[in-house]
């Protein structure tokens, strides 16, 4: 074996990237990881819910040492209006269990945690470097990378392309097409700075306690997307987004325009009060669903996390989907490997299978048609928000007027708005992209 | 290791600063000493500032201010020393010797500490340069004694202490630093920090002559050019009194010349930020920020920089920022002066010509 | 030629924050750098052993995670890397560094060679001070370049070296020998980027790690907060600069109207400097 050859290569240091090379590590086999960032987690955006159950599979006791924020205790899922919102509240001290199974993190420090737990596996690590294309043999077969730095390329068994969203490396070499406006979104956060203390009593929480808020309704001007809110120990993470073809198709909208209104809006201003803002980040988030899973493996390839657009995007679920992909596309690696046999697309189709059988594509599946939903209801992020910070109002105020006229004043105005056959037909197309 | 300075052997566990009385060989040490840079025939003007400020420091301490000159012409440093008087030295250590005629680390320091084992000021102040930086860090170690470097504030605290405040990461806090049981109590100061005093020049003082006994052949680092500023075309940022840059707000490198073009109006220089550097449109020691250049001009026009903090710390020194950027959110609006929500490449030449006209104008009337 | 280049570890100032109640500096989440003056020292070692050969080593004095940044200094073709760590080290002032660094040098000498060159950066992003290079060189006996913005001439063989040297009306052309410590004005070159081998090499490398005894260091009154004859008496926020910038022109009708306003307003606050800018005008 030469001094570049590798049993496997993983492009990308990132929560698929990380899962695959410490379990390739793990497993004994000669890994190297490639990460175009001067450090894992440099080009993440900061600020983001790490989901236990798929890190647990992967590093079982990482409570101990990961940098973790706050574990979630209470969910408020928000609809907006631009006056208020109205919204359901979810709180339990179950979630101060001994194992939580949400937390917030800041990713740029999980990620380089993350990173030291996949090098101290004995995995090759290198940063700042750039893989500009696959190597390939005279078949066709994948046999390895070439980089932005001067030198030879490296060669390996298998190349696992854990390149993100924008998966330069797979498109350059034509394992995948060019991202279309419609399948991914593109999401803007800022860090805002404040106080331990002033975060505990702004939202409820001691100790380690955390608060998330999704917002969807009139500040996303018409477009389909949501804005969100989540507490970490000594910051808050608010950010939004959309779909990018809305961006050019439905608004005159911004991302940063967005996620300044939204920060005035009259429910999260108080929240934000006094804080430092740090770091503005944009970052795409592949969102096309089920049908925009693209070709995952080949002779000697394969594709995992954001690059497999494996988001589920009703639930705001990703890293765990990127880090069981990446645990799956490892188990699978180091069976073909460790057992003398070639990393074939047939082989390699064993990969496929078994994210087939988890959770992962089982929810990318029956959420496959919410995305054509909601991009020709459109009403539903705006109308519905209105009407029911509406009909809340009206059912909330004391003025006289008595209830059986409120209820039908409701009842008139979503009429009014939609038409019993609109009404009809949104909740019967959301049942049917929901089942 | 050459511990020179005797000093006593610290108790376990102790901070050797924190003692609370100072030893007893150091209680001799007294007064307030500047030096005094001479170079090229000149006072630099930092000098005269810190004169000032260890007139103020003396004046409380109730003991004398003293200048130390180095030089290679007796005549030149007595007519400094006249000088160092009048803006408020009691007395004026002069040394000459022709191995002082330019600067050089070596014997400077040799005499430097000479004259401190000598003549035991309690205090010694240089100023924040070049010249001084590469003294005050050879000093300090030979003497081994503490040195606060680039201090901002000098005061006295009722322990008769000096309280030496400078900036500290970049500038995002001050910290203020003492020196309790080592003397002197060593400072470098920023340029133009201190206010220039008026000078008196009916003020006179003492001259203290100390002879070095130096031999050329001692000296292993020998001056076989100087290539002065004023003959060449190189950027003189540093020095400038205006100062001009852009930045990617210019568009193109084309239009780097608006830049040039005011500076030259204005007497002054030009530079620009670092993504111009990277993208070849200026040459690196034209630079400004972090790791280019620092400049402390007493006006400064940036043109279509963004003023991130990498370029603020390199410009936040200057008398007064004036800004020009089309966005109202850039954070260089933060710590400018005056600004002008604009397109610097429309700006710079109206700029360029109403400050032609204007100088041009007083010209004629003055 | 044999080289050492003396790197720190420094917060990405870019990246700082100042606790808002504590006034301390919030390190967590900060990422740290090389501090970049140290980067033209670095490049212009590998420049000269890529002439001469010879070899490079980094060092440095740190907590243990400094040693990612001598792992990336190795990642531009570094061949060596040493760090100095040890709870003694911590409170340091320029005088205990120079101390500490002086020794380390001098352990790695004993280990490798006497270098002909030592670099440090001229100063760092995050103390500033530009004093622990000439405390080293004081120390080591070794000649004192700083401010250095070209090697002009060296001849490892007979021991000298040809420098410019920024002085502060000019530059100054110093000959001098060897062994030096020299500090790289910014600009005078550019940090490479490393080939894929040295990526490879740097991230399998060992980084040497000595604690203060490994170093040969026994006498800790000259280390440290004890060793250190500065005390830090208060540390507080800078007086926060409430204004923003006064905008000018508004509402203007033409550049040449903004121009002019922006003059009056210049010259308003700097009244001297309009008076000496004429004297300028006048002399061209």
């Amino acid at each position: 074996m030469t001094r570049n050859h590798f049993d496997a290569i993983v492009v990308g240091a990132g929560p698929s990237g990380n899962a695959a090379a410490y379990m390739l590590a793990q497993r004994g086999l000669n890994v190297l990881q490639i990460e175009r960032g001067e450090y894992a987690g440099s080009k993440n955006v900061q600020g983001a819910i790490l989901y236990a159950d798929a890190l647990e599979k992967i590093i079982p006791d990482f409570r101990d040492e990961a940098p973790l924020e706050r574990h979630i205790v209470e969910q408020r899922v928000w609809m907006m209006d631009d006056a208020g919102h109205t919204g359901m509240h979810h709180r339990s001290d179950d979630y101060n269990e001994d194992k939580p199974n949400r937390y917030t993190i800041l990713r740029a420090q999980f990620d380089k945690w993350f990173s030291r737990c996949v090098k101290e596996a004995g995995a090759t690590v290198i940063y700042e470097t750039t893989v500009t294309s696959l190597m390939r043999d005279a078949s066709g077969w994948v046999v390895g990378v070439h980089t932005d730095r001067n030198g030879e390329g490296i060669t390996a068994d298998v190349v696992i392309l854990a390149e993100g969203v924008n998966g330069l490396v797979g498109r350059a070499s034509g394992l995948r097409e060019e991202l279309k406006p419609e399948n991914v979104a593109l999401a803007v956060k800022e860090m805002h700075f404040l106080p331990q203390e002033v975060i505990d009593a702004r939202f409820n929480l001691k100790g380690d306690e955390g608060v998330v808020i999704e917002a969807m309704g009139t500040i996303t001007e018409g477009m389909v997307g949501t804005a969100f809110l989540y507490t970490n120990r000594e910051s808050i993470s608010v950010g939004i987004g959309c779909m990018v073809s809305d961006f050019t198709d439905v608004g005159q909208a911004t991302p940063h325009g967005l996620l300044d209104r939204f920060k005035a809006h009259p429910s999260i201003r108080p929240l934000l009060e006094g804080s430092e803002i740090k770091e503005y980040a944009a970052h795409l988030i592949p969102e096309g669903g089920y049908k925009a899973i693209p070709e995952l493996v080949g002779n000697g390839w394969l594709v995992v996390g954001d690059a497999g657009h494996f988001v589920n995007a009703v639930h705001r679920e990703g890293s765990n989907l990127a880090m069981t992909t990446g645990r799956l596309a490892a188990e699978t690696v180091a069976d073909i490997i460790l057992s003398g046999g070639s990393c074939s697309r047939h082989n390699l189709a064993a990969y496929v299978d078994a994210v087939k059988e988890s959770f992962v594509m089982k929810d990318m599946k029956k959420y496959k048609d919410i995305h054509g939903f909601l991009k020709k209801g459109r009403h539903v992020v705006d109308l519905y928000p209105r009407l029911m910070n509406r009909a809340a109002q009206t059912w909330f105020r004391v003025d006289g007027v008595d209830k059986r006229s409120k209820e039908s004043t409701i009842m008139r105005e979503a009429w009014r708005a939609r038409g019993i056959g609109g009404l009809m037909g949104d909740a019967f197309k959301l049942m049917r992209a929901w089942r | 290791m050459n511990s020179s300075a005797p000093r006593p052997a610290a108790a376990a566990g102790s901070r050797a600063g924190m003692k609370k009385e100072l030893p007893e060989h150091f209680r001799s040490y007294k007064h307030v000493w500047v030096f005094i840079e001479f170079e090229q025939g000149e006072i630099h003007p930092v000098s005269l500032e810190l004169l000032g400020e260890g007139r103020k420091l003396a004046d409380q301490l109730q003991v004398e201010l003293a200048g130390v000159l180095l030089g290679g012409c007796g005549a030149a440093l007595t007519g400094a020393a006249g000088i160092c008087h009048s803006y408020g030295a009691d007395v004026v250590y002069v040394v000459a010797h022709p191995v002082l005629a330019d600067y050089r680390n070596e014997p400077y320091t040799r005499v430097m500490t000479d004259l401190v084992r000598k003549f035991e000021p309690e205090i010694m102040l240089l100023g924040a340069t070049v010249l001084g930086r590469d003294l005050a860090g050879s000093v300090a170690t030979t003497l081994q004694t503490g040195l606060t470097a680039d201090c901002t504030e000098l005061a006295i605290d009722d322990e008769r202490s000096l309280a030496a405040t400078r900036p500290t990461f970049g500038g995002s806090l001050l910290c203020t630093i003492h020196t309790l049981n080592f003397r002197p109590q060593m400072a470098t100061v920023r340029p133009r920090v201190m206010p220039l005093p008026v000078p008196d020049t009916s003020r006179t003082g003492r001259i203290v002559e100390y002879q070095a006994e130096l031999e050329e052949s001692d000296i292993v680092t020998k001056v076989i050019d100087f290539l002065a500023d004023r003959n060449s075309e190189s950027a003189q940022l540093a020095f400038a009194d205006v100062a001009v840059a852009g930045g990617l707000g210019l568009r193109s490198a084309e239009n780097v010349s608006l830049v040039r073009d005011l500076a030259q109006v204005l007497g002054g220089d030009w530079g620009g930020s670092r993504p111009l550097v990277q993208k070849g449109w200026i040459p690196s020691d034209r630079q400004i920020g972090q790791t280019g250049k620092t400049i402390r001009p007493r006006l400064y026009i940036a043109a279509g920089i963004s003023g991130a903090i990498q370029h603020r710390v390199g410009v936040e020194g200057s008398d007064l920022i004036v800004a020009i950027n089309t966005d109202p959110n850039a954070p260089i609006f933060e710590f400018a002066h005056l600004g002008v929500v604009g397109d610097a490449t429309v700006l710079l030449p109206a700029l360029t010509e109403a400050f032609r006209s204007r100088l041009a104008v007083n010209r004629l009337a003055g | 030629m044999r080289i050492f280049v003396c790197i720190k570890q420094v917060p990405d100032s870019a990246q700082i924050r100042v606790h808002p109640v504590t006034n301390t500096i919030m390190r967590q989440g900060v990422p740290t750098i090389i501090n970049p003056y140290d980067l033209f020292g670095l490049e212009e070692a590998l420049r000269l052993r890529d002439r001469f050969g010879g070899e490079v080593t980094v060092m440095t004095m740190g907590p243990p995670m400094a040693s990612d940044s001598l792992r990336k200094a190795l990642t531009y073709g570094a061949d060596r890397a040493v760090l100095l760590t040890d709870r003694f080290f911590a409170g340091s002032d320029t005088l205990a560094t120079s101390y500490a660094l002086a020794n380390l040098i001098q352990k790695a000498s004993d280990n490798w060679g006497k270098p002909d060159i030592v670099f440090c950066g001229k100063q760092t992003i995050d103390g500033d001070t530009a004093q622990v290079g000439p405390g080293i060189a004081r120390r080591l006996g070794l000649t004192q370049l700083t401010y250095v913005s070209s090697i002009d001439a060296i001849d490892p063989s007979h021991g000298t070296i040809t420098v410019r040297r920024r002085a502060d009306h000019g530059v100054q052309v110093l000959q001098s020998r060897l062994p030096a410590m020299i500090t790289m004005m910014e600009g005078s070159n550019e940090i490479r980027r490393g080939r894929i081998e040295d990526a490879l090499r740097a991230a399998s490398a060992e980084v040497v790690q000595w604690n203060a005894a490994a170093a040969g260091i026994t006498d800790l009154g000259h280390c440290g907060l004890r060793g250190s004859p500065t005390v830090v008496k208060k540390v507080f926020a800078p007086p926060s600069r409430e204004e923003k910038a006064t905008l000018v022109g508004e509402g203007a009708a033409n550049p040449t109207a903004v121009a002019n306003d922006l003059i009056t307003q210049i010259f308003a606050r700097q009244p001297v400097l309009e008076g000496d800018l004429m004297h300028a005008a006048a002399r061209h």
